[in-house]
Formats: C-alpha cells, structure tokens, sequence
C-alpha cells in the first residue's frame, strides 16, 4: 500500500476543524505520505505559493474540506487551477455532507475525488492514482493520464470503484513510480464492499 | 495479573460504549490509526474533541444569551459540532446535532433549544464515560491520565451564568 521509500509524495490537507486535521494527517502517514496541515484556504494559498517548482518542497496534492469559513474548498479549487504554476496539483475534496450538485460542481471544476467524511483508510488508498499528476519526474510523460478522470469524465471514470482502479492499472506502465503507485492500490481494499456510502470519482 | 485485569476491565467499557450506542464504528477506526509511532493517538483525538466541542458550545450558550436567537449561527455551531462526533464516532451527540438541525430547518426555536439540552446531556454523559475508560485503559500500561485536566484551561468563559455550564463541573 506504501508508495515506493524514495518518492514520499507531499499532500496539503486544508480543514478548519482540529479534529479532522488530526484525522487526516495520521491517515496520510499511515500511508507513508508527507503531510502538512493548514486551518484555511488563504494558508493553503500562502503555502502554495511559497513553495513552488522553482522551491524544493513541493505539493503533490491538495487535499481540502468542502466548507470552511472564509474560503470554501470549492474556491480553493477554483483559485488551484485558474494559477498556473498551481492548476496541475490533483486537488481533492472532502465533506461532511452528500450534495449531488456539490458534488458535481467540484467534480466539473477539476477535482479529482469527493469523499465523504469522515476519511477512512480506504479512501485514501484512492488517493494513490492521483498523486503521480501533479508530480514533475525525469522520466518521458506518460502516454495516457492515470485514471483518466479529467480526460476523459464521461467514459472511463464513473463512481464505480473497479473502473477507476482497473484504469489505473492498466496505464501503470511507464515508469517505476507509476507502477508502484497502480501496485498500491489493491482492488479489493479500492472496492470497499463494507461502505454503504457512495464513493465519486467523476461526475457520471 | 494486574494488568490483564485492567485490560479485561477496558475491554469490558469500551464494550458497553459500543453496546449502549454512545460510540460508532468510526472509533474502531481510530483505533486502528494508533500504533508505536502514535501510541496515545486516539486518547489525543478525543482529548482535541472535547476542547473542540466545549469550546463549541460555549459559543451556542453565549449566542443563546441574545434575544431573538440567531437560530442561523447556532445552527452553524451545531455543523461543527455535528462533524467532530463524526470524526470520533460519537453517535448518540451527533445524532442529537442532526435533531437540533432539523428543527433548525422547520425555525423551531423551542425545538431548536431542547435538542441542545439533550446535546449538553450527551455530551457530558459521553465524556464521563470516555473518561472512565482512559483512566482504566492507561492502567494497562502506564500512569493514570485525565481527560477532564486536559480540557480546562480551554476557552471557557468566566464570565458565563452558572446556571448554564453543567459541564464546568467536569472541566474544572
């Protein structure tokens, strides 16, 4: 489940509540992820642009609470990928609350995921396809994205848990980064059979 | 001996947290989060809630004191209040704050005011019992911690009536 030793990708995880950033936090280094945590999204902003491609710390991914005072998670989205050294960072959102339209305004604003709170292990298991977008590498560019969800949202991302690992998997084959990241994402955790809440990916 | 008698008598509460349907699956969660690295995790978490949640509802007493209540900033509150239960699966207070939102919806102020009672009641009733069960879990490995000294020196207000902080007598 870990991502290779020598590539500990970076999330931002942005929540106004304590307890949720103590949440999320344990639950990205459990998975071996490196995680800083910020209360809003003006701090999220702050921190992203301080730490920039030209900066040695960089951010992998965002990952934001829906409603916050001040600056919403939908507005940080919006303000992530309308700047543009920004706008490649995957961003994924979480709420408390099941809105389809919600769901489908984030989705169609470029989110990668929206989770339902709270995270749970299996969520974040998820995460794993969307952490190589964002990532600058050495390596030639992948021939087609990961899971195909901001390409391609009508046809090979649903909020089928199988299509989106199955894509994963199958477009895990160009570089060791890649692979371990498809690797690490088993299709029996990904399907979470127990959860009776739904799971989205792109807006169907 | 000692020590697998305080594990058995942990187990045993934490049992009936589950079985009287104060704590959900989403504790089992957290537990699952602790290990060597982050061994008080859960202790902590909860510690965060009830600082969090106190802190909460001396905001809903204080707006409470501003007549005609602003039925739209309690309700607020209540969302906060209502998504920390979920985050350490406190389920009878969360659903207590699902209540109160409901009659928010119908702009029952009377209904409104009731439920926060009952939230004030679980709430206590919850901290009583999460706190026995740290103080005895922690007997299975090291000195006897309190949760109740860790939440006072938190954001409560002195200047409060009395009357409406039930909840000092655990905090102070």
């Amino acid at each position: 489940m870990a991502i290779a030793a020598e590539a500990k990708f970076h999330v931002l995880a942005v929540d106004d509540s304590v307890i949720d950033r103590k949440l999320i936090e344990r639950l990205l280094r459990n998975s071996s992820y490196q995680v800083t945590t910020v209360d809003s999204g003006s701090k999220a902003l702050e921190f992203l642009g301080l730490h920039d491609e030209r900066d040695e710390i960089e951010v992998n991914m965002v990952i934001t609470d829906y409603c916050m005072p001040g600056m919403t998670g939908y507005d940080l989205l919006k303000k992530i990928k309308e700047t543009s050294p920004l706008k490649d960072i995957p961003v994924v959102i979480m709420s408390s609350e099941n809105v389809p339209s919600r769901i489908s305004r984030c989705l169609e604003e470029g989110a990668e995921e929206f989770f339902l709170k709270p995270m749970q292990l299996s969520d974040v298991e998820r995460l794993a396809p969307h952490m190589m977008k964002g990532k600058p590498t050495e390596e030639p560019p992948p021939p087609a994205p990961v899971a195909g969800g901001a390409q391609h949202p009508q046809s090979s991302c649903s909020d089928s848990p199988a299509i989106a690992v199955a894509t994963a998997h199958s477009h895990g084959s160009s570089g060791n980064k890649r692979k371990a990241a498809s690797d690490g994402v088993p299709p029996e955790s990904s399907l979470s059979p127990e959860r009776t809440r739904p799971r989205f990916t792109v807006t169907a | 001996m000692e020590r697998s008698r305080a594990f058995c008598e942990a187990a045993g509460v934490k049992k009936s947290l589950f079985d009287q349907g104060f704590l959900d699956e989403q504790f089992r969660q957290l537990e699952e989060l602790q290990d060597d690295l982050s061994p008080n995790f859960v202790e902590e978490v909860v510690n965060s809630f009830f600082r969090d949640s106190a802190r909460l509802m001396v905001s809903v007493e204080q707006t409470l004191e501003n007549v005609p209540h602003n039925l739209t900033r309690l309700d607020e509150l209540i969302y906060q209040l209502k998504g920390s239960c979920s985050s350490i699966g406190a389920v009878r207070v969360r659903n207590e704050c699902s209540r109160f939102r409901e009659y928010y919806s119908q702009r029952n102020a009377q209904g409104c005011l009731a439920s926060f009672r009952r939230i004030k009641s679980e709430h206590a009733a919850l901290r009583q019992k999460l706190e026995a069960y740290f103080q005895v879990a922690s007997r299975r490995a090291g000195p006897i911690r309190s949760v109740g000294r860790s939440v006072g020196a938190h954001g409560l207000s002195p200047l409060a009536p009395p009357r409406l902080f039930i909840w000092q007598i655990f905090f102070y």
